[in-house]
């Protein structure tokens, strides 16, 4: 089985679309990085206004971790289009190049081409968000020090002390590892069944937005669905940033993540083995 | 006629103009106990108990220059101060001897006879309008302060001591003091809806507190600038 996962990592990284999420993931790091030591004082300025008005606060406040968290919050929502771009053409772009039917044809399962194909896209996962952690978490702090990390929300301001601070990072990493492969089964599903890769990434990033946008809007309608949104439960992750961390609501929304890996990947091995291969 | 002037005068007023000097003096005997600090450098613990910000206890170090710079540093983290009241410690309070002094009831606090002397700043520009102090007489030391600010509200400063009684320095410091309304942009915070809503009407103009356990002091050993920049 890791012998046809290095394969299929070989066959990801041969593969210039690979790189695109990498760039656009240093791109817009690079960007908020910069932007924060250009003028973050001012958004400093807008978001502690509120705060400034009863309180004076010390300390370095723009540091590593708090910028962290803003590249957090803004890539995580994005990053799901990213992974769709790869997950999206592991099946459907090979029976778009016509290589599906040759593959099928080795002495090999199709329960292991599949599941070998799933494993290298969970690989590219890890590596993509290992990528983002490294440039925005370490580049950060090498950029702005490291400090307590503030985390504003619009009706609390937590301050969480440094030394407590990484170990929140690494679990939601591991939190965003599971919400990304979320992302990652679902579009392997749609390429099962495609022949071309466009249609499956457009099918997922569909599904990821409708989805997301469900998840954020603020009707009551919508608030009934919400707890059966996998996007929803994505968001979780920050879970690991409230004092003490919820953990039941954390577990839950990591187990529904689970389920639904589980479903996504087991229909995905399902209908590949039932697939009539004619491409 | 005359006689009714004097005897009224030595009836109502004098006895007030008496007292007044009582509690002048006392004030002076308080703030000569103070003044022989002329900085320190405190090592404590300080806890924040305001609705809206969730801090964890962490240890600080206070820095005092007289007259009145003030300092709370966190070492390498961050400190989240009420605005204006950390820094009016009774040092900065007294430093100018620029005020009226109109004596108040006498009170007890927590179980301690006090006198209450209520400071009026004779400078239009301060700050303080107003700061009622309440003063054990026995070992000269303030063990409650009210102050009024222009800027920053009303503020309640309450001191324990022990170790450090000689000097006027507490060992715990309780500053209490209205919050205002806190509320940041959804937009600015990148949050999203997820259908818990809580009520907003539970963080507006609450009462804050701030509490700073002081464990040691280092008493006129001289400060750094740096520290005040």
């Amino acid at each position: 089985m890791w012998q046809l996962t290095k394969i299929e990592l070989f066959k990801i990284f041969k593969k210039p679309r690979t790189y695109i999420a990498f760039a656009a993931i240093a791109a817009i790091i690079f960007l908020v990085q910069l932007a924060f030591y250009l003028d973050g004082e001012k958004y400093m300025g807008f978001v502690m206004a509120s705060v400034e008005s009863s309180f004076t606060l010390e300390g370095n406040m723009m540091n590593g971790y708090f910028i962290f968290f803003v590249i957090l919050q803004t890539l995580l929502v994005h990053v799901p289009l990213l992974i769709s771009l790869v997950a999206g053409d592991m099946v459907a772009g090979e029976a778009n190049m016509g290589t599906l039917r040759l593959l099928a044809s080795q002495p090999v399962s199709r329960s292991s081409i599949i599941l070998s194909k799933f494993w290298a896209t969970c690989i590219y996962v890890l590596l993509l968000l290992s990528f983002m952690a490294m440039l925005g978490l370490f580049g950060s702090m090498m950029i702005f020090g490291t400090s307590d990390l503030m985390v504003f929300k619009s009706d609390k301001l937590l301050l969480i002390n440094r030394a407590d601070v990484l170990w929140r990072y690494a679990a939601a990493y591991g939190f965003a590892v599971l919400s990304m492969i979320t992302v990652a089964a679902l579009a392997f599903l749609f390429s099962v069944f495609a022949e071309n890769s466009i249609g499956p990434i457009i099918a997922a990033v569909s599904v990821i937005i409708v989805c997301t946008i469900l998840t954020t809007m603020d009707i009551p309608f919508f608030n009934a669905m919400k707890p059966w949104l996998f996007t929803n439960h994505m968001l979780n992750w920050k879970g690991f940033f409230e004092r003490p961390v919820d953990k039941p609501e954390v577990l839950k929304s990591a187990l529904f993540l689970m389920g639904h890996i589980a479903f996504f990947v087991s229909l995905s091995v399902y209908i590949f083995r039932k697939k009539d291969i004619l491409s | 006629m005359k006689a009714f002037f004097c005897f009224c005068f030595s009836v109502l007023v004098m006895p007030n103009l008496l007292f007044a000097q009582d509690e002048t003096e006392l004030v002076k005997k308080v703030k000569a106990k103070l003044d022989k600090v002329n900085d320190y450098t405190a090592q404590g613990i300080m806890r924040i108990d305001v609705s809206f910000i969730d801090a964890p206890e962490s240890k600080v170090t206070v820095y005092y220059r007289k007259p009145d710079q003030f300092k709370v540093k966190k070492n390498g983290g961050i400190s989240i101060l009420p605005k204006g009241g950390i820094s009016i410690n009774l040092g900065t309070l007294l430093s100018n001897g620029n005020y009226d002094i109109i004596p108040g009831k006498d009170t007890k606090i927590n179980g301690v006879d006090t006198k209450t002397v209520k400071l009026l700043p004779q400078n239009e520009k301060s700050d303080v309008v107003l700061a009622i102090l309440y003063i054990e007489e026995k070992n000269l030391v303030v063990k409650k302060a009210a102050v009024t600010t222009k800027e920053n509200g009303t503020y309640e400063i309450d001191l324990s001591y022990s170790k450090y009684i000689d000097w006027g320095l507490p060992d715990k410091v309780i500053f209490s003091f209205n919050t205002k309304n806190y509320k940041i942009p959804k937009g600015l915070t990148f949050e999203y809806e997820k259908g818990d809503r809580k009520k907003a009407d539970t963080l507006k103009n609450k009462k804050g507190k701030v509490e700073i356990t002081y464990s040691t002091y280092t008493i006129n050993k001289g400060i750094d600038d740096k520290i005040f920049q």
